[in-house]
This record gives C-alpha cells, sequence and structure tokens, in this order.
C-alpha cells in the first residue's frame, strides 16, 4: 500500500500534462464551426483555459482533494458521476470475460504441462497462439458477423440489454445478471445474458493465451520440482500430487498475473465496446479524446490507475492466502 | 542355508534414450541389502547411484529404458510393470529421501499435513488418528516439541530439521527399506552427524535395510555395513566396510579411499583420481570404464569383458587385476 501513494501522485501528474498534449483545442471544438474568433475566446475563457497550466493544475489538484473530476464537457455531467455510473457496464463484462478465460485457459494450461509434446500441448499452443494473434476487434466483428448477421443466434450488438423486449433492472450493483436476478426476473436475465455473450467471447479470447501459457509453465516447474518428486516417492496418488502439490504451488503465478491480464482486459474494452455498443467507460473516454474533453479523460485515467492499485492489493492479499511465506513476510 | 536378502538388485543394465544416442546409465549393476544393515552405494557424480535407487522406486523417466536384470523385493519383483502395486508400495514399504530437504518438501503446506497425506495414502486413518500419528512421527526422529512443529512450513525450520521431517515422513508407515540419496549434502558437519545416526538408530531399532547413496567414502565407513563402489554404471566392489577400507582390490577403490581426507592429512597428500568418467553415449565403450583411468591397465583389460571375482565369501570385485 506504500507504493500506491507515490503512484497515484504520479498519475495525477502524468494524465494532466498527457490531457494537454491532445492534438486539437477543446474551445474551437465546443464553439462549435460557426463561431468566429471572439466567441471561441469566449468559450476559452469559460472553460477556464485561457489560465497559464500552472494555474491549471492547481486548479486541477484543488477538486481532486474537494472529490471533484471536473465537469464533462460533452454530457454537461459531472466526470465522477458519469464515471460511475458506467463502470459497472465495463466491470460485468471485463469479470465475464476474465472467468470465461480462467475456466477454459487453465485446464488447457494444466493438462498441456502434465502431458508435455502430446497432442493436447500442440492443440493448446496452436488455438492459443491464434487467439492471440488476431486484434480483439476484428475477432468482434467477426462474431457479430457470423453469429448476428449470418445465423441470427445473438441479439443485436447494441448495448448491455434490448430495452424493447426487457425491462433494464434497478442498480443494486449495477452488474446487470446479478441485478436481474435479485430482481427475480429471469427473462430480462437471460436478455442481459444473450448481449454479453459476444463481447465476452471477444474479450476473453485474447486473455487465453497469456493464462494458458502461465498455467503450462508454472505446472511445469511444480511438477517438476523436488517436492513433487518426494510426494511421488511417498505413494501418493496422482490426484493428490497434481493438486495438492503440483496446482497449490503453481497457482501462486498464476495469481501473480492475474492482476496484470484484468487490467489488459479493462483496455481492450475500449475497442469491444466501440463494436457491441457497450455503455461503458471504454467508449466514453473515446469520444471524450476525440473532443479533447481533458476533464472526462483525466478522469478516465485516474480511475483506472486507482483500480489497478486496488487490484495489485487484491492479488498481493490472494498471494498470501495460497503462501504462508508471503503471508509471513508481511 | 541363509534367508534370501530384503532387496537383491541382479545384472540391471539401463539405457537413457536422447537426442544425442542411448546413454548406458547402467550396466550389470548387481547388490543386495539385508535387514537391518545399511549398505552404502559410494562414487563420484554421474556414476549411476541415484539411477540405480530410482529404477528400485520406479520412479525414472520415460525415457529410461531397463534392458535386463532384476530387482526383487522381499520376494516381489519390482521390475514387472504394475503400476499400481508399485505406487502402493513407495512410501509404505520402500521409502526415500533426498538431499537439499528445504526444497523436497512442499514450500506451502504444513509439515505435519505432508506426514499426513503420506499416512491416509497407505492406510484408512481417521483424521484424529492421522494427525497423532504424524506428531508421533515427529517426535521418533526427536524433533522437539513436535506437537507445535506439526504446524510449521518448512521455511520456517532449519535444513537438519527439514531432513528430520523427511525422515518422518519416510518413516511414518514403517517400511521395510528406506533409501537415502546424498542425504546430507548441503547439511553442515554436525548437522551431518544428527541425521547419520538418527539413521543408523533407526535402522538398528527397526531392523529395516537401508540404502545409503553418497560421494562421501569417509561417511560411508562410519555409518554402513557394507560399500558397493560404483564407477560409470558398474558397480566395481562389493565388500563389508572394513574389508573395502583395508583392502581394496579394485584400483578405484583404492584410489578413492587414497582421496579421502582424514583427520592427520595434509591438504598436499591427499590422492586425487586423473580423468573423468568415459562418455556413456559411446556406441564401442570398453569393457573396463575405468580402463583410462587406471595405472594397472594390461592388455587383457582391453580384449575381454570383465570378471566378476569373489576374493573372500562376501567380498566381490569387477577387475583382472585386483590386489
Amino acid at each position: 500500500m506504500g507504493s500506491a501513494i507515490p503512484s497515484l501522485i504520479g498519475v495525477i501528474i502524468a494524465t494532466f500534462l498527457l490531457s494537454r498534449a491532445l492534438p486539437g483545442d477543446p474551445a474551437v471544438y465546443f464553439a462549435g464551426p460557426a463561431a468566429n474568433a471572439e466567441s471561441v475566446q469566449q468559450v476559452r475563457e469559460s472553460l477556464g483555459l485561457d489560465k497559464s497550466v500552472p494555474e491549471q493544475f492547481a486548479l486541477y489538484v484543488w477538486d481532486l482533494a474537494h472529490g471533484s473530476l471536473g465537469t464533462s464537457l460533452t454530457t454537461g455531467q459531472p466526470v465522477a458521476d458519469d464515471l460511475l455510473q458506467r463502470l459497472p457496464a465495463s466491470m460485468e463484462l471485463t469479470f465475464a470475460a476474465l472467468i470465461v478465460a480462467i475456466v477454459v485457459a487453465v485446464p488447457l494450461g494444466v493438462f498441456a504441462a502434465v502431458r508435455p509434446s502430446s497432442f493436447v500441448d500442440h492443440f493448446c499452443r496452436g488455438t492459443v497462439t491464434v487467439a492471440a494473434a488476431f486484434p480483439t476487434f476484428f475477432v468482434a466483428l467477426l462474431l457479430v458477423y457470423v453469429f448476428y448477421y449470418l445465423l441470427g443466434w445473438a441479439p443485436q450488438p447494441l448495448g448491455r440489454i434490448d430495452e424493447i423486449y426487457y425491462v433494464a433492472p434497478d442498480t443494486v450493483t449495477g452488474f446487470y445478471l446479478i441485478d436481474t436476478l435479485l430482481a427475480g426476473d429471469s427473462e430480462s436475465f437471460r436478455g442481459a445474458l444473450a448481449q454479453l455473450v459476444l463481447p465476452t467471447i471477444s474479450l476473453a479470447l485474447f486473455a487465453l493465451a497469456p493464462i494458458a501459457r502461465m498455467t503450462r509453465a508454472s505446472m511445469l516447474t511444480a511438477l517438476g520440482s523436488d517436492f513433487v518428486r518426494t510426494a511421488r516417492a511417498n505413494g501418493l496418488s496422482g490426484a493428490t500430487v497434481l493438486f495438492t502439490y503440483g496446482f497449490r504451488n503453481a497457482l501462486l503465478s498464476i495469481t501473480n498475473i492475474m492482476g496484470m491480464i484484468f487490467s489488459f482486459l479493462l483496455g481492450s474494452n475500449v475497442l469491444i465496446e466501440q463494436v457491441f455498443g457497450w455503455p461503458g467507460i471504454g467508449a466514453y473516454a473515446v469520444s471524450a479524446v476525440i473532443a479533447s474533453d481533458y476533464a472526462a479523460v483525466q478522469g478516465f485515467i485516474l480511475m483506472m490507475a486507482v483500480i489497478y492499485v486496488l487490484l495489485n492489493l487484491v492479488v498481493d492479499l490472494l498471494a498470501g492466502l495460497i503462501d504462508p511465506r508471503v503471508r509471513f513476510e508481511g | 542355508m541363509t534367508a534370501p536378502p530384503l532387496l537383491k538388485v541382479d545384472k540391471l543394465s539401463l539405457d537413457f534414450r536422447t537426442r544425442e544416442g542411448r546413454v548406458k546409465a547402467l550396466q550389470d549393476v548387481s547388490f543386495h541389502i539385508d535387514r537391518g544393515e545399511i549398505l552404502g552405494i559410494v562414487g563420484e557424480s554421474g556414476s549411476g547411484k541415484s539411477v540405480s535407487a530410482f529404477a528400485i522406486m520406479g520412479l525414472l523417466e520415460s525415457t529410461a529404458e531397463i534392458g535386463g536384470g532384476s530387482v526383487h523385493f522381499a520376494g516381489a519383483d519390482l521390475l514387472a510393470d504394475n503400476g499400481a502395486a508399485m505406487r502402493a508400495m513407495r512410501g509404505r514399504e520402500i521409502s526415500m529421501i533426498f538431499q537439499s530437504p528445504r526444497t523436497a518438501l512442499n514450500p506451502i503446506r504444513k509439515v505435519g499435513r505432508q506426514i499426513e497425506d503420506v499416512l491416509r495414502r497407505h492406510g484408512p486413518v481417521t483424521g484424529h488418528e492421522a494427525k497423532k500419528k504424524a506428531i508421533e512421527a515427529l517426535e521418533r526422529v526427536r524433533i522437539p516439541d513436535s506437537a507445535r512443529r506439526y504446524d510449521a512450513y518448512p521455511f520456517e525450520l532449519s535444513g537438519g530439521m527439514c531432513q528430520r521431517v523427511m525422515i518422518a515422513m519416510a518413516l511414518a508407515c514403517r517400511p521395510m527399506l528406506l533409501i537415502a540419496d546424498e542425504p546430507t549434502t548441503g547439511l553442515d558437519v554436525t548437522t551431518q552427524a544428527v541425521v547419520m545416526d538418527l539413521i543408523r538408530e533407526m535402522v538398528d531399532e527397526t531392523r529395516m535395510g537401508a540404502l545409503l547413496i553418497t560421494h562421501d567414502l569417509g561417511l560411508a565407513g562410519e555409518y554402513c555395513d557394507r560399500i558397493a563402489v560404483m564407477h560409470a554404471g558398474h558397480t566395481v566392489e562389493d565388500a563389508p566396510t572394513e574389508v573395502l577400507l583395508e583392502k581394496a582390490a579394485h584400483p578405484y577403490s583404492a584410489r578413492l579411499i587414497a582421496a579421502t581426507p582424514a583427520a592427520a592429512d595434509e591438504i598436499a597428500d591427499l590422492g586425487s583420481i586423473p580423468g573423468g568418467l568415459p562418455d556413456l553415449r559411446r556406441q564401442d565403450l570398453p569393457y573396463c570404464r575405468f580402463r583410462d583411468r587406471c595405472d594397472r591397465r594390461v592388455e587383457v583389460c582391453d580384449a575381454q569383458p570383465l570378471p566378476v571375482t569373489e576374493l573372500t565369501g562376501s567380498h566381490l570385485v569387477r577387475c583382472w587385476r585386483p590386489t
């Protein structure tokens, strides 16, 4: 946790400078195509952009200290509200993709490690490489083309739920799958699930490769270790050796990369959300960048940084649960 | 008529298939162990000591291929291809301990639980019983405060303590044979003595047999009843300890003894053995694999397979010119 504060300060400074480095002048953008120099100047003053950069930074930090991320120029809403409203959509998608990726990739990696150079191993490496080789947005478009346009199995790729047929649930967690279940509305649950399938698969494919490869590598290390040899020499059954001795030790390295993968996924959301009309933070960030909407861009990056820090905290806690050595150091 | 030995390895030959060809790791390896006896296998690295142990345990890698010979343990043929029976026997009737005990224990599992895993595998025990037996096993190897040590993780224990845990685990099911593969390598001299004393004591107490694999002839001389010397996949000499140390018949054994430091020796007096092991991948391995390092080499060494000569009742040597 001690390293979190300096990195957050760094992020605050970097995002401020980066967003100022975006090409384009927001005053011109918001004054509209018909504006003359005078009205552009007016807009600039109203946005506070006529002040010097240090002054702007001081204002920004002052606002942050008071819990305000500023107001978005495009939506007219406080950035914090915008982000919090959209975050659950992205989170739901990311979690779903991560779970799917883990459920597929971890067993694949384990099988590949148990039988190295076997058919399963080559198959695993092949699929995983192919899955990682295609850009996410291309896979997403391909899936939409095949399953929506050609086969008609998937619903229209327009957001989290088709509001013509289903009722969006009341917000409790912001995760539609959970909220619809809480509301006891199985119809809407199915509707939300149907919308979630294609974006989840496109995103999960991207995470398969690193998880499967990490699982395979760490399983191979664990199974080749001295303590597994001891377990075998003591006649322990194959399942005990594989899971209690091999997998639990391999789990350490797998957990360690999960934080990284989760943040990768959150980043790749940007593209997937565009393809599926998903009302998440990725889509929000893209339009903010296009409009040079400083406050929104800064807010987005800052939130991602905070999520990343929290994520690493969770990973550390998990590592402590698995490995007593980590626990005792702390 | 004496009883058959507990373990009898007879003319065991074993190759490893590698990309560069077959490695003839063992050839005609024979030795035996009786109950209540420690047999030391001595030799430099690569001479086939550990491979012999893994062959007995059925823990060879898949690239190993047994070319001939037999391994009999308490009347059972261990080379008969019966995976399940072999697994049930490992840890219960034959146990093995290794060098570097710290890494040989699962780092993230309590040592007591690891002993329990073995107990549960080899017999129907309730959870409560298993824990009690695990603590008893720790007590048997003189681990102080064993009930508390049950909950320790390997990283909280010293190397010597870890090796005692390993021994406790190996002896938990009261096996008939203990194989110790360099059990004291990496431990300091005092701990080494403690661990070896413990093994000797357990052998005397339970009448089990033990196989001590070491490169330290001094250690073997101190704790073993008999010693088999291995060189490049051959057992070159096999004799009771006193006989071997006093009247080593094979030139390699003689030189090993000369190369073993005793307390009074000056470093300059310490012998060394010139040359190294022959490349075991060669197709044209000589009959005598010690040939190139030997000072007693004569023509017949190159021309004919080595005879195994019985000098006295239990002193065997594989050489054309034993002394």
